[in-house]
């Protein structure tokens, strides 16, 4: 418990103390944990390369699987082998091992369960080795769909947000906004944003743009609603210290006010993130003609369930990436807070 | 001194009534203050004293601005208290210090809010030596010490009125270094510049100066039976504030809440 409360507090010195105790202490029980996790991801990969070729020794266009897992194997190896060197490796290696050896057994077991004992329909569900390929073979395709859905994203978003701030710091801190704006806000909000897209499509010019309005709307209800509860719930004596200061109503709302509902605001922030992931899919799908949402629809109506698990990896990995940078500003913005609210 | 003297402002509460409406019924109001009627010359010293719930921050919050009374008036020299001024200091007995921003930062709001930074950006420095947190300028209000945080707040809410460094300085050393120090020169001078009402924590009332307390102020009708229930033995003793005009520091200012009415020239020219 100790060391890894350490090890998140100061990783540069954590290598060193962590050198020094095994120097120390000698514990070959230690020792041998370090070795077993080294193991777990070369084991893992050597598994899952003998199941492969065990599996499918009759399909040649699965080679890129092998290699795949060639690279992982190699990899695993080298790292093992140099880590006794870098501390800051060494650290990463004790905390991935266990969870990419797990995800290598797991792809392993779903090939065993659809290319070798062919337990589910093959057209829906092909295994690890059709998906890496479907990737492969149209990346250029996924990657200008990705590239699609991340302009759509970002201008909805930033719309959104930016409607959002406004809209909730008034409400929050204007009792005239809040009394005609809360209504609209508690009648409208909830409605979900997809049932606006027919709508949309009649009303806007273009699908992309309409596209964009409706995912503005899915992030502007959780962003407005948080934002203006957490301007409303300011501390009472932070303004009071604030007047007493001789501060006026713009340094009261921009100073006091906004930092002190940041909390607030970036859990709506969060939860409009994940409002128009949903709503960014459903629009690409219905409407808009490019996409990732749009490409699973297009794959899967010509049967091509390898490229729609693709397109899945993709999305799994664009969505999660936008997220973590999300909770990097976070911790950047908030780092006042750190030891105050944990959350 | 006299010419000291001069430059303080004096302080007017005439006949102040101020209740509060029940949280739960808005027909039924607790008397905080009823026919309070202080004054303050320049440069005098007094604390407010009396058990938990009787109505000393009540006045404190009047006299600060940030409250309205019902009925009365409250002047600082012939200008009546509508709102709160950077004249008006008032230390809280929670430094609420704001928690995102730095020391310095803290320490610089109030010259931020008026958009006198650049001109007294110096000072900033000089009250973090005077209040010994130089080197935590950076440091952000969760990682100090109650003490610590208590004079930010101080250096905060004196670095907007102050003249000059040089002569509040003496007054930080009395809060913080000689708080049981009597009728020490500093002290004297410091009166000289600044009013200031102190608001005991409950327990102040036992070491309260003797022989003092000629002027009565406050006055609590309905005073409430379950306040501080940890203090049960001063609630009976007690039932209503004190004036109690004291030639001696204060012991523990820094638990206490401050208000300090600076009306000196640097002081009037910023408060605009």
């Amino acid at each position: 418990m100790k060391t890894s409360l350490q090890e998140t507090n100061d990783p540069a010195r954590m290598g060193e103390e962590e050198m020094a105790g095994a120097a120390n202490i000698g514990s070959p029980a230690a020792a041998r944990v370090r070795v077993r996790t080294l193991l777990a991801v070369p084991v893992a990969a050597s598994v899952a390369l003998v199941v492969h070729l065990l599996v499918s020794k009759e399909q040649p266009e699965t080679q890129s699987y092998s290699i795949f897992l060639c690279i992982i194997l190699g990899s695993a190896i080298v790292a093992a082998a140099v880590q006794s060197f870098s501390s800051h490796l060494r650290r990463w290696l004790r905390h991935m091992c266990p969870i990419i050896a797990g995800a290598v057994s797991l792809s392993c077991l779903w090939e065993v369960i659809t290319s070798g004992l062919r337990l589910l329909p093959l057209p829906y569900f092909p295994g690890p080795a059709g998906v890496l390929q479907s990737l492969i073979d149209d990346r250029a395709s996924l990657l200008d769909s990705a590239w699609n859905s991340l302009q759509l994203l970002l201008a909805g978003y930033a719309l959104g947000v930016a409607v959002a701030l406004v809209t909730g710091v008034c409400i929050g801190w204007f009792n005239q906004a809040r009394y005609w704006g809360m209504p609209l806000l508690k009648v409208v909000g909830p409605i979900p944003a997809t049932a606006w897209i027919p709508l949309a499509m009649v009303l806007s010019p273009s699908p992309g743009l309409s596209a964009v309005g409706i995912i503005a709307l899915a992030v502007w209800f959780p962003v407005t609603m948080l934002t203006a509860s957490g301007i409303s719930n300011t501390r009472a004596s932070y303004l009071d210290v604030a007047r007493t200061l001789g501060a006026r109503e713009a340094y009261l709302v921009l100073r006091v006010a906004i930092p002190a509902a940041m909390p607030s605001i970036f859990i709506g922030l969060f939860m409009g993130l994940g409002a128009a992931f949903l709503t960014l899919v459903v629009a690409e799908t219905v409407g808009v003609k490019s996409g990732l949402g749009w490409y699973v629809a297009w794959k899967q109506g010509w049967a091509e369930y390898g490229k729609v698990y693709a397109a899945l990896v993709i999305m799994a990995a664009f969505f999660s990436t936008i997220m973590s940078l999300l909770f990097k500003v976070r911790d950047r913005v908030l780092a006042w807070q750190k030891g105050v609210i944990k959350w | 001194m006299s010419a000291n003297l001069s430059e303080g402002s004096s302080l007017s509460v005439l006949n102040v009534r101020k209740d509060f409406p029940a949280p739960d019924n808005a027909n039924i109001h607790t008397l905080a203050l009823a026919g309070v009627t202080l004054s303050l010359a320049a440069g005098e010293l007094v604390s407010l004293v009396g058990p938990s719930g009787c109505g000393k921050s009540t006045l404190l919050r009047l006299i600060a601005g940030l409250d309205s009374p019902n009925s009365g008036e409250l002047w600082i020299d012939d200008v009546p208290i509508t709102a709160p001024s950077a004249e008006r200091g008032l230390v809280f007995q929670d430094p609420n210090l704001f928690p995102w921003l730095t020391v310095r930062r803290n320490i610089q709001a109030g010259l931020v809010a008026r958009g006198v930074l650049h001109e007294k950006r110096h000072e900033v420095d000089e009250f973090m030596r005077l209040v010994g947190l130089e080197a935590f300028a950076n440091a952000l209000p969760h990682h100090l010490s109650g003490g610590m945080a208590q004079r930010v707040a101080l250096a905060r809410a004196l670095v907007i009125m102050t003249p000059s460094p040089g002569r509040i300085e003496r007054t930080i050393h009395v809060a913080l270094d000689r708080p049981r120090q009597r009728s020490s020169p500093e002290f004297l001078r410091l009166r000289g510049e600044i009013l200031e009402l102190l608001h005991f924590a409950g327990n102040a009332t036992r070491d309260r100066s003797p022989g003092v307390g000629d002027s009565s102020s406050g006055q609590n009708q309905k005073p409430p039976e379950d306040a501080k229930p940890e203090e049960p033995d001063l609630a009976p003793r007690y039932t209503e504030s004190r004036a109690v005009r004291s030639p001696a520091p204060p012991s523990e200012p820094l638990d206490a809440q401050v208000i300090i009415i600076g009306g000196g020239p640097a002081g009037s020219s910023l408060g605009a």
